[in-house]
């Protein structure tokens, strides 16, 4: 079973009055997330990213398509309890302290008060907010509010964990701590799904990716399928003792040739012409010293798509 | 009913921070302590003034905290977002309403007992009697203050908190003029303004049922059956408008 299916899912806000226009915010957008794996959800902004979340949550109804949650129609309010969800830029009960903020989602999310005891220290460790935990979050700075706020998506010990921009507003240590979070989830087995514009984030730690662009889904996929498809044409290699230049064949090939005294890195678009280079070298007395498969970035392949149908 | 509970205790708990109340209560203090300062002016009748201006405060603080509170009860969360989170746990909109509701109507009863503690401890040191009809005016009070919460509750389920407030006060002064509205109703040549009138009358609370102060103060007791009777109206009427409040919020989109 998958933990999120989304099928021709459009979304249309109608307006409060009838001279008023309605707009489309998302258009027949198809997904499915596996469980057990780390997707991440790519768009820019306005893409449609915060509104898709919202429907998988019930918030937001959709206007046609289906959308599943852990087997359960969204909005189903039973199968939340199975769900831990971080929106975007969240605002809390600044009231509360750090420990009776979590207590309360315990609560709401049907805990026993003997789990809540021993689940909040334990989280608020986790998300290094235990010196804190007295303290009210109107005293909370915007990283502390970005940690309660994935503390308390995964106080119930959920087996989906939706998170809007988890990394946003957190400093380089911040983020990589959220990522690492992220990866300690999935290592216990749990699904999560999680929307982000920033590229390098999710090449690092996803399983999949979907990139979404005006409303409507671009493409989705593994990781490497997404970035091998793009990025596989480009080789370099790199040899001694040959001046590229001066071989016709690698300078008929090439797509650039960089000279540094006798060290020459030529690079190739593609694998059919390797051979024959590789050959020429030889013939040239050039020795090898490496040949890489020049990996595209998730960020080639989102400008690219972006562009492409945008 | 755990997650109802779960969020109206945070109701309880988010108002009792927030501090407005000290300020009503002082309010009401004050309003208690210059009757009495009235009281000792006026000759005779004191303890009819007395009374009298002490359950009008208990009832105007309480009247404020249902309508000012009880229009932000959701549309504060919704404006402040929380709502996001709560909705996203094993909780209907239904049970969060009513928890919500459920919460603030803890507030309001509190701090009516603790008025009416205040007043009773005045009324005693004031040495004069301290009859039933007091407890009867000040339970009418909380009834209707639980009718003024389900009406800003309503209206702010729809529309914001300023005009909902505004909304609010209209209705309860409507309210309290019902039978006016009878009145011209049968006086109205109109065949029209007089369906409008009698349609008027049947669909506002009629609060006047509610208030027994001016007798209270007399000490006049109500009759048993009227009593139970009036309180049967009012949360009659407020759990029709908060079924209405869920209906709408049910249907809503954040
Ligand atoms: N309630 C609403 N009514 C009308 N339009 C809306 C509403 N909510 C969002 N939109 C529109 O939907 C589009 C997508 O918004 P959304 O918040 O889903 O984008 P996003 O991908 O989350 O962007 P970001 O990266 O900035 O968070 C935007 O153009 C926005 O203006
Ligand atoms: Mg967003």
């Amino acid at each position: 079973m998958d933990a999120i299916v989304i099928e021709h899912l459009t979304k249309t806000f109608t307006p409060m009055w009838p001279w008023q226009k309605a707009s489309t915010v998302l258009t027949d957008v198809s997904l499915r997330v596996r469980q057990g794996e780390i997707f991440g959800f790519l768009g820019h902004n306005g893409a449609g990213k915060t509104t898709t979340m919202k429907i998988l949550l019930g918030l937001l109804r959709a206007t046609s398509g289906k959308v599943e949650l852990l087997g359960a129609p969204a909005g189903e309010v039973d199968a939340h309890a199975r769900i831990g969800y971080l929106p975007e830029s969240p605002y809390f009960y600044d009231y509360l302290t750090a420990e009776e903020f979590l207590t309360f989602y315990g609560k709401l999310a049907k805990l026993s008060a003997g789990s809540i005891r021993s689940r909040v220290p334990e989280l608020l460790k986790r998300v290094g907010l235990d010196e804190a935990r007295h303290r009210q979050l109107r005293k909370f700075s915007k990283g502390m509010l970005q940690r309660i706020g994935l503390a308390q998506a995964m106080v119930h010990d959920p087996e989906l964990i939706i998170l809007d921009e988890p990394m946003s507003g957190l400093d380089p240590m911040g983020r990589k701590e959220v990522r690492d979070l992220i990866l300690s989830l999935r290592d216990q087995g749990k699904t999560v799904f999680f929307s982000t514009h920033i590229l390098s984030d999710v090449e690092m730690i996803c399983d999949s990716v979907g990139i979404l662009a005006r409303g409507r889904m671009l493409s989705q996929g593994r990781v490497e399928d997404l970035v091998g498809e793009q990025g596989a044409h480009s080789i370099e290699v790199v040899c001694d003792g040959v001046v590229g230049d001066e071989v016709p064949i690698v300078k008929q090939c090439a797509l650039r040739i960089l000279q540094k005294g006798s060290r020459c890195l030529i690079m190739l678009p593609g694998q059919e012409v390797l051979e024959e280079v590789l050959s020429a070298v030889r013939n040239a007395k050039g020795r090898l010293v490496s040949v890489v498969p020049h990996r595209g970035s998730l960020e080639e392949v989102f400008v690219e798509q972006s562009v492409q149908r945008g | 009913m755990q997650s109802v509970m779960a969020v109206a205790n945070n109701t309880f708990r988010e108002t009792i921070r927030d501090k407005i109340l000290y300020n009503l209560v002082f309010f009401a203090l004050l309003l208690i302590g210059s009757s009495v300062l009235l009281g000792t002016l006026t000759i005779g009748e004191q303890a009819r003034i007395v009374k009298d201006l002490g359950l009008a405060a208990i009832n105007l603080v309480a009247v404020i905290i249902a309508i000012f509170l009880g229009v932000g009860l959701v549309s504060r969360e919704i404006e402040r977002r929380t709502i996001y989170t709560i909705l996203a746990r094993p909780i209907t909109r239904i049970q969060f309403v009513l928890g919500r509701y459920i919460g603030l109507a803890g507030i309001v009863t509190v701090n009516i007992v603790i008025m009416f503690a205040m007043f009773l401890a005045t009324i005693w040191l004031s040495g004069f009697p301290i009859h039933a009809a007091l407890f009867q005016a000040v339970q009418l009070i909380l009834v209707e203050s639980l009718v003024v919460m389900a009406i800003a509750l309503l209206f702010s389920t729809f529309s914001s908190a300023t005009l909902s407030a505004s909304m609010t006060i209209g209705l309860y002064i409507v309210g309290h003029l019902t039978s006016d509205l009878k009145v011209i109703a049968e006086k109205s040549a109109s065949q029209v303004a007089k369906a409008v009138m009698t349609g008027l009358y049947y669909m506002c609370p009629n609060l006047e049922v509610l208030n027994i102060k001016g007798q209270a103060a007399s000490g006049v007791s109500l009759a048993i059956e009227t009593q139970v009777l009036a309180t049967g109206y009012g949360v009659l009427y407020a759990g029709l408008l908060l079924f209405a409040a869920c209906l709408i919020f049910q249907r809503r989109e954040f």
